[in-house]
């Protein structure tokens, strides 16, 4: 079972609060980007076995989408952070190495 | 004019807590920057408490505050001044970016009270119950069961719910179920 403390109301909350928002940080590419582009932004998504970041809503609290940073492996959560950050910050970053020293995800590591 | 009538007529329970769906409550959504000094204003004027702080809920009799999420309140008043509320809400936030409705007809609430009413809801929520982790003055949104719904304590043993009017039956068996009598767990 998951348990995400929601960065927004700070609860923390059970997995079956919250509503898995898939993978985050994802670039938009619409009209003006080439097929190649657009076809990575709709259909390639990272599938990792260790550290991952995601979107998550606490759909059933406040209601807000927020971002997560876990071991899809172990389930071990290294911290939450808001909607509104374009890339993991650096504390989240910094917990992440601390654990799995040598960690790589797209091209934040 | 037609007659106002709540979802279950003020159904009740008796088990090892006594579950009861409490009639007619004016309820306001009220959506907008919770840290601007003209809502704040607005808000507290018409519920007569102070502004709750994040998972708070201010509450005194059939008036108060809660808090649902860093942009929404949810204002509290007696059924019959609830029109009345809204459009002086609405009157005193003229020109700012925010939303007042009156949801009281699309809501139920429901009271469960008694020693172990901590227990039944425990039953039904992803929450620790337990008094040291909530207590009056808490507010909380989650989920009973499968369906949405929000709470807070009137006192050491009362809880007060608010879910949507739709499904008002089904959380009024879910109390009931879970507040059949024998079934104590007395864990808290
Ligand atoms: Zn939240």
């Amino acid at each position: 079972m998951l348990t995400l403390q929601c960065p927004y109301c700070g609860v923390a909350a059970d997995e079956t609060e919250l509503s898995a928002g898939g993978e985050a940080h994802l670039k938009r590419f619409g009209p003006g980007s080439s097929e190649e582009e657009f076809h990575d932004y709709l259909f390639t998504r990272e599938n990792p076995r260790g550290v991952h970041f995601e979107r998550w809503r606490h759909s059933h609290g406040c209601g807000k989408w927020f971002h997560a940073a876990r071991d899809t492996q172990t389930l071990e959560v290294f911290g939450t952070y808001k909607a509104q950050t374009t890339e993991p910050p650096k504390d989240i970053r910094d917990a992440i190495t601390a654990k799995r020293p040598g960690w790589t995800w797209r091209d934040v590591a | 004019m037609s007659e106002p009538v709540s979802a279950l007529n003020k159904a009740g329970f008796d088990g090892i807590a006594h579950v009861q769906e409490i009639g007619l409550q004016g309820m306001i959504t009220l959506r907008g920057n919770l840290a601007a000094k003209d809502l704040k204003a607005a808000a507290s004027a018409v519920a007569g408490v102070a502004m709750p702080g994040v998972n708070e809920a201010n509450c005194e009799g059939e008036r108060g505050l809660c808090w649902m999420s860093p942009d929404e309140l949810l204002v509290l008043c007696p059924y019959d001044v609830v029109q009345a509320n809204t459009a002086q809400l609405q009157q005193a936030l003229t020109g700012t970016h925010a939303l007042a409705v009156n949801v009281s007809d699309a809501r139920a609430v429901f009271r469960v009270s008694g020693p172990v009413a901590r227990e039944v809801m425990a039953k039904l929520c992803p929450v620790d119950l337990s008094p040291a982790a909530f207590s009056p003055g808490m507010f909380r949104r989650t989920r009973m069961a499968q369906v949405p719904a929000a709470f807070w304590m009137v006192d050491e043993q009362t809880f007060q719910i608010v879910c949507f009017r739709s499904v008002a039956q089904y959380v009024f068996d879910l109390l009931s179920v879970a507040a059949q009598p024998g079934s104590a767990v007395n864990l808290f």
